[in-house]
This record gives structure tokens, C-alpha cells and sequence, in this order.
């Protein structure tokens, strides 16, 4: 059981808390890029327009 | 850029989406229900907890029809004043033939854990058919029509053995005697009550409702309700041995 | 799609569906004929009359309709296919009265256990989840497939995909539902909270499902605007996250194609697991990413300006749809799931409050510039009240997530005033400002017909929720401090049952909180019912009305 439980949160408190830090950064990356900022305000701007 | 490779990406957009919202799920689930399946802790046998023999699983059944865990857990937690209340704290091995489980997450009514042997069948037999002729500040419904209710468990030897295939361990002997076991177990002083308690250790024997002439929704529904939690012996199970 | 030809010709869905229904209504009339119980048989049969139902509607269409189907678009803009989101504004309604009136009944029930009647279809135990499933499911249910397909249509600027599909979508959930909660009140359960309903809805569920989810793809697949709106985003982790959490929870095997009754493949601890899997993100995928998507679309339109960030409601969506799937263990604090499980679903409920409150601030920060319009327009009013709720109930998750306070908290009344926190003041209140939207776009109608009774509307449910949650906070952490305390002589001071007749004051006050929650949803139904009449339209009334009409 000890044995067990030392693999398992070794395993989570280094990949574990890798690939958390991976998926944030790469979310903050995509939502943030200065390249994205005329799609966004486009996007946000969707529900106004009328048709 | 031509239409078709216009259409081409938003259709890939959305199952891009599609597949992110996939792996983002999935990870989080599998973490969590995957070891249950591998650790000592979740898998492991604990001496005495048996399948539950079939006037039991009738009068389980009844418990899940009537929705009884709306109201009662079957969940002692490792707390003082659980353990003084209720008994001993629950085991995960203690449900492992519990389908579907009943932890329940609300106690409008006290937990049910290790109600098996705290009161009579009469005690029982009055409460459900009347809560409150017991406990005058019980807001329990009334469950009058389970000992007037025949009970229908002919075909209870189906649902042993498709729980025999979801892994539950009954026996070949087990489920030829099924319809003959439900009858024994609901009667008083019967012959084969001997050959039933070697195949279902502990089961509690006799005739429940209080009318020998017939077997009815309450004598399974106390059945069950007088096996419940008294399968482990606590002043031999070693604590030790299975550390959460 | 028979576009071109001019001769009127059965397309090959209408066939095809008609087929497959006939075929189903015939198995269905076996089943109820060989079935094991009375009430299996009703269900059997209740299937066999919506298929022959369906086959007669498509024929019954098919000769009613010109030879071409609707077109795609009409003088280059899109031709909207609002059919099925006005069968299921309408069935929101239903439902959701409906299941307000249970929800009254059941806490009548635990004030004056008389209101049992002693019956097996009227007790507690079988109403209980009759009241969850009518407005989690029915109510809510009906809002977001209304709303979705009202919102994928209008942000992918399409007609919605499909021609029998939506019908069958919307058709088909309102026959579950009325199978599910038949079968609670005869008795047939799978006894599993939140997912109670038998092997074979189950499995009709899981179609009508499927063909939601390809209704909603093929809609943003043939869209005319290059971005997919982020309310599309919640709404596509709405459908599947609920799809897949369906097929995990509901793993059972039946004991025969004659019988209600089946057995889940999951026991004891692994089920309990899987369950709260299911339950913690049947909270977060259905009741809060789903209504999410509609605070992202109908508070900005509303308002009438964009959302406050874009950018923030992207983190927003993949943070919360990464955190909340860890988060179900927290039901099993101190139980016999492994501590590590427990400790894990605590960290991520934790966790889980930072985007829960970056999506509020996102909401409400929409007003910013426009407070104003919170005096003016009930309506919106009622949508950033939710979203103040959808705060303050996402605050008080993570709190009753630490183990600590789960000892207190857990099986006592608190959780049932968390859940009606979030589930009155968030989903309801979202809901209805929908619906309040909805109806004027959806009839041709300027406005809904009186905004002052929305406004009583709002003001009775919330004092209502003030009732409800004040009065189980008070009796949850009441009887949580009873359970626990100690005479001086070290002897456990109260028994059970004191502790239950303590809880009757509360639960009284609890019911008077149901009934005005009901009552502001019947004031709306009555504003409903009198805006698609058209009543006030032609004399409106004249002076307070104009400032309150969106610019649109």
C-alpha cells in the first residue's frame, strides 16, 4: 500500500503537475496571442449582428 | 482560397473541439476510477462478506424500488460520533457486491449501515408499516402495502445469474436452489434452513412478516434490512491489514 | 435534398424513419405483451404508441407539404428552422412547473409526513427523484436544447441540420422524460441518484443523444461565419461530456429484454465512484457548462454589447472543463473510496473556484457601461442575479468540498441548500431570462407582453431562494452540530430522532420558499401565455415601455 502510494504521488506531483503547467500555458498562449485579437473582437461580436 | 478548402477547415475546427473536450475529460476520469480496480485497499476480500443470498437480493431490490436511499445512507464514516452512533466505520469490502451501491448522500433518517440485529422483526414490522406508532417524531412514510404485497421473486434466479456473470460468485448448487432458498429463508423451523446457512453464512432465518402463510414484499425487505452490515466480524478483522 | 426536382417525392429520411419507427412500434407491442410486470408493459406499450405516432406524423407531413423541403435560405439570408425550439420553450415551461410542484410536495412531505398518503406512487422515496429528474432534466433539459438550437442557428448564421433530426431530438428527450418519471412513481429505478431511470431509457436516451450531438455538429459545420462562437464551445462539452458520463454510469446489463430491472456492470466502491463521477459533472457539464453557453449568449444580447473578454471566456471553458471532471470524489468524503481519490477531488474543487469566478466577473463585467439597464430591464436583471448566484454558489462548492467541512456539511440539509443555491438562483434564473428572451424573438413579438410581471416574477422567487437557502443552512448546520455534540460526561447528547423534530421549523420555512418559487414561475407562464396571444401588442403600453426595447 505504502509502496503504491508513494509511486502514485510521486507520479502525480512531477508529470501530473507537468502536464497541468502544459495545458495552462498552452491555453493562456492560445487565448492571449496578439495574432488572435482581430478574431476574438470579431467573434464577440457575433450574437449583435443581425441578418 | 477555394470554398471547398474554406469548408474543409471549419469542419476541422469543430472536431479539433470535439477531440480536446475528449482528452480533457477523459484523463481526470480515468485517473480516478482506474486504480479503484488495482489497489489492495478496493479489491481486497474481507472474511465474511458473502453474496447476498436470494430472499436478500429480493428485498434489496424492494430497498432500491422504494427509493430508501433518498433518505438513508449505508456509509459509517471513520468519525467519534458515527462509530458511537452506528458501529463500526464501513469497509469498501462490505459493498463490493452492492449493485448498484447505496452510500447514499443524505440521513433525513439515521444511517442503515449496521442496522442488521438492532431491532426485532416485530420493531420492523410495526415501523414500516407505521413509523410513527414507533417513533412518534418520525417523518418516515408509511410503507403499509409491503406486508400486503405478495412477493414476486419467481424469476429471482435471473437476476442471480446476471449478477453470476458480472463476477458475483453464486455457485451452480446456489442457483438451482434459488426459488427453494427464498422460501426456506422466509420460514420458521424449516428442514433445509441448516443446508441454506452453510451456503449463505449468517443469514438470518425465520418467517419476518409475522404471517407464516405466505411470503410477502416485507419479509424480503426485513430480510435484507436484518443482514445489513452484520456480515464482518469486527473482534476478528484486523485494521491493519487493510489500511485506506 | 429534392431541391431541383419538381415532382413531390418522399426524401429518404422520411422513409427511413418511417421504417424505423413502424418496425420499433411492432417490437414494442412483443415487448408489452410478453412483459414481466403491469408496469413494463406500460412503458412497452407507451413506446409502441409514439412510434405508430411518428410513423402517422411523417406520413401526415409528407402530404401536407409543398414538393420542395424549407429552403436553406430565403433572399440570401438564412432561414431558420425555429420549430423545435419553440416545442421545447414550451415544454420548458410545462416541465418546469411541473417539477416545482413536486419539489412543493416533497418538502411538504418532510414537514407533515401524513402527506405520504400511505401510498406506494405518492411516497417520498419514489417522488424525490421524480422532482431531480423533472427539473434537472425536464426543465432544464428542455431550456438547453432550446436554447442551443436557437443559439447554434443565429452564431453559425444556418439553418439548423436536418430535416426529421431536430424534430426527432426534441420529440424523442420529451419521450424519455415521460418514461423516466412514470416509471419513478411505478416503482422502476435503477437507484442511482441522478440517473434513475431503467436499461432501456437509458438506451433510447443514448439515440436521441447521438443525433443531438450531429445535429449540432453538422449545424457548425455548414456555418457562414469562420469562428465557432464560445457559447457553441460550452454547449459541444455540454452534449458530449453528458454523453460519455451517460454510457459510463449506466453500464448495466438487463435481466431480459421482458424486464424492467438490470444490474450495473460497477459494485460497491467502483460504482460509488463511477456514480459521483457521473453526479458531480452531471452538475458541472449539464447544469453549468450547458447554462454557461447561455449566459454567453443572451446576457451580451441582451445588453446589447459584446461580452466583457473574449479572451477570458476561452480560459474560462478549458479551465473549468479540465477541472470539474476531477472533482466528483468530493461526495465520498471519509467513506471507503481510498483517501488519495478524496484528496484529489478536494484539490480540484478547490481549484475549480478560480475559473467558476473568472466566468462570473466575465458575465458581469458585460454590464460594465450599462449598469443602468439593471434598473430597467427586469429581465436582464434576473440573468446578472443569476450569475451573482452562480458566484456565490460556486464559492460555497469549494468550501464544502474541504475535508473539514465535509465532516459537518456532508448528509445534512447545507448540501440541499448549495444545490437549490445554484439550482434556483443560477439555472432557474438563467433559464427564465432565456425564456424571457426567447419568446418575443422566437413569436414576432416587440416584447413580452407585460415587463412588470416579470418583475413581480422576480421579486417573489427571490425571496423565495432567501427562504429556501437561509432556512437549510440554518437546519443542515444545525443538525450537523447535534449529530456531533458530546454531554460532559462524554455521551453522544442527542438522539436521531431529536434531531429530526428540530429540523420541522426549517422545513416548513423551506416549503413556504418552494411555494413562492413556484408562484414566480406561474406569474411567468401566465406573461408567457399572454405574449404569444398577442395580447398588447397593438395597444401597448405607451410612455415606460419604449426605453426598455433592445436596440436591436
Amino acid at each position: 500500500m505504502n509502496e503504491t502510494y508513494r509511486m502514485l504521488a510521486e507520479f502525480a506531483q512531477t508529470w501530473g503537475l507537468l502536464y497541468f503547467v502544459a495545458i495552462f500555458a498552452g491555453v493562456l498562449v492560445y487565448a492571449l496571442a496578439p495574432s488572435r485579437r482581430d478574431r476574438f473582437d470579431a467573434a464577440a461580436r457575433l450574437p449583435l449582428q443581425e441578418d | 482560397m477555394s470554398l471547398w478548402n474554406r469548408h474543409k477547415i471549419f469542419e476541422t475546427n469543430s472536431i479539433v473541439l470535439i477531440l480536446g473536450i475528449l482528452v480533457m475529460i477523459a484523463i481526470g476520469g480515468l485517473v480516478e476510477i482506474v486504480p479503484l480496480y488495482y489497489l489492495k485497499s478496493t479489491i481486497e476480500k474481507v472474511d465474511g462478506v458473502r453474496p447476498y443470498s436470494p430472499l436478500e437480493l429480493a428485498g434489496r431490490n424492494i430497498y432500491v424500488r422504494e427509493g430508501c436511499y433518498n433518505c438513508h445512507s449505508q456509509m459509517v464514516r471513520p468519525l467519534r460520533d458515527e462509530v458511537e452512533r452506528y458501529g463500526h466505520y464501513s469497509l469498501a469490502a462490505e459493498s463490493m457486491y452492492d449493485r448498484p451501491f447505496q452510500w447514499g448522500s443524505k440521513r433525513t433518517g439515521p444511517d442503515l449501515a449496521r442496522l442488521g440485529g438492532k431491532y426485532s422483526d416485530e420493531w420492523h414490522r410495526a415501523h414500516l408499516a407505521d413509523p410513527r406508532s414507533i417513533v412518534p417524531g418520525s417523518i418516515m412514510p408509511a410503507y403499509g402495502w409491503l406486508a400486503q404485497t405478495p412477493l414476486k421473486a419467481d424469476e429471482i434466479v435471473q437476476d442471480m445469474k446476471v449478477q453470476k456473470l458480472l463476477g458475483v460468485p453464486y455457485s451452480d448448487d446456489m442457483l438451482v436452489r434459488a426459488a427453494a432458498d427464498l422460501r426456506v429463508q422466509a420460514t420458521t423451523d424449516d428442514p433445509e434452513a441448516d443446508a441454506l446457512a452453510r451456503r449463505y453464512p449468517k443469514a438470518v432465518i425465520r418467517d419476518f412478516d409475522g404471517d407464516p402463510t405466505r411470503i410477502t414484499e416485507a419479509d424480503a425487505l426485513i430480510a435484507y434490512l436484518q443482514v445489513l452490515g452484520t456480515q464482518v466480524d469486527f473482534r476478528l478483522y484486523d485494521n491493519k491489514a487493510n489500511v485506506r | 435534398m429534392a431541391h431541383t426536382v419538381p415532382t413531390k417525392q418522399m426524401t429518404t429520411s422520411e422513409m427511413g424513419l418511417a421504417i424505423v419507427a413502424a418496425v420499433f412500434a411492432l417490437f414494442a407491442l412483443v415487448v408489452a405483451a410478453k412483459a414481466h410486470t403491469p408496469e413494463y408493459a406500460f412503458h412497452a406499450a407507451i413506446f409502441a404508441i409514439a412510434a405508430g405516432a411518428s410513423v402517422f406524423a411523417i406520413a401526415n407531413r409528407y402530404f401536407d407539404r409543398p414538393a420542395m423541403l424549407p429552403p436553406q435560405e430565403i433572399d440570401g439570408r438564412p432561414n431558420y428552422n425555429m420549430g423545435p425550439v419553440k416545442f421545447a420553450t414550451l415544454a420548458s415551461l410545462f416541465w418546469g412547473i411541473a417539477g416545482f410542484t413536486v419539489g412543493l410536495v416533497i418538502a411538504l412531505q418532510l414537514a407533515w409526513p401524513a402527506l405520504n398518503l400511505g401510498l406506494p406512487w405518492t411516497s417520498f422515496g419514489r417522488l424525490r427523484p421524480l422532482h431531480t429528474s423533472a427539473v434537472i432534466f425536464a426543465f432544464g433539459g428542455n431550456v438547453l436544447l432550446a436554447t442551443s438550437f436557437y443559439v447554434v442557428q443565429r452564431t453559425s448564421r444556418v439553418r439548423l441540420a436536418g430535416d426529421l433530426a431536430p424534430w426527432f431530438v426534441v420529440l424523442g428527450y420529451n419521450l424519455f422524460i415521460v418514461v423516466a418519471g412514470t416509471g419513478y412513481v411505478l416503482g422502476i429505478t435503477q437507484g442511482k441518484e441522478y440517473a434513475e431511470p431503467e436499461w432501456y431509457a437509458d438506451l433510447f436516451l443514448t439515440v436521441v443523444w447521438v443525433v443531438y450531438l450531429l445535429v449540432f455538429l453538422a449545424t457548425l459545420m455548414k456555418r457562414k461565419e469562420p469562428h465557432i462562437y464560445v457559447a457553441n464551445w460550452f454547449y459541444l462539452a455540454f452534449i458530449v461530456t453528458i454523453a460519455v458520463l451517460h454510457l459510463g454510469n449506466n453500464a448495466t446489463v438487463p435481466v431480459s429484454v421482458f424486464s424492467p430491472k438490470s444490474y450495473i456492470v460497477w459494485a460497491g466502491v467502483q460504482d460509488a465512484m463511477v456514480q459521483w463521477w457521473y453526479g458531480h459533472n452531471a452538475v458541472g457539464f449539464f447544469l453549468t457548462a450547458g447554462f454557461l453557453a447561455i449566459m454567453y449568449y443572451f446576457i451580451p444580447k441582451r445588453a446589447n454589447r459584446p461580452v466583457y473578454s473574449y479572451r477570458l471566456s476561452i480560459i474560462h471553458f478549458w479551465a473549468l472543463i479540465f477541472l470539474y471532471i476531477w472533482a466528483g470524489p468530493h461526495h465520498l468524503h471519509y467513506t471507503a473510496l481510498p483517501d488519495w481519490a478524496q484528496t484529489l477531488g478536494m484539490t480540484f474543487s478547490v481549484m475549480l473556484w478560480m475559473p467558476s469566478w473568472g466566468g462570473m466577473i466575465n458575465g458581469l463585467m458585460t454590464l460594465s457601461g450599462a449598469w443602468d439597464k439593471l434598473r430597467t430591464d427586469p429581465v436582464l436583471r434576473m440573468m446578472v442575479v443569476s450569475v451573482a448566484f452562480y458566484g456565490m454558489s460556486t464559492f460555497e462548492g469549494p468550501l464544502m468540498s474541504v475535508k473539514a467541512v465535509n465532516s459537518l456539511s456532508h448528509y445534512t440539509d447545507w448540501t440541499i441548500g448549495h444545490v437549490h443555491s445554484g439550482a434556483l438562483g443560477w439555472v432557474g434564473y438563467v433559464s427564465f431570462g432565456a425564456i424571457y428572451c426567447l419568446v418575443p424573438w422566437l413569436w414576432n413579438r416587440r416584447e413580452m407582453y407585460s415587463l412588470r410581471l416579470v418583475n413581480w416574477h422576480f421579486w417573489i422567487s427571490t425571496l423565495g431562494i432567501v427562504l429556501y437557502i437561509s432556512a437549510m443552512w440554518v437546519s443542515g448546520i444545525l443538525q450537523g452540530l447535534m449529530w456531533r455534540a458530546y454531554t460532559a460526561l462524554g455521551f453522544l447528547e442527542y438522539s436521531f430522532i431529536e434531531t429530526v423534530e428540530a429540523m420541522h421549523p426549517f422545513y416548513v420555512i423551506r416549503a413556504l420558499g418552494g411555494l413562492l418559487f413556484l408562484a414566480g414561475a406561474l406569474i411567468m407562464v401566465v406573461n408567457v401565455w399572454r405574449t404569444i396571444a398577442g395580447a398588447g401588442e397593438a395597444a401597448s403600453e405607451p410612455a415606460a415601455i419604449p426605453a426598455l426595447v433592445p436596440a436591436e
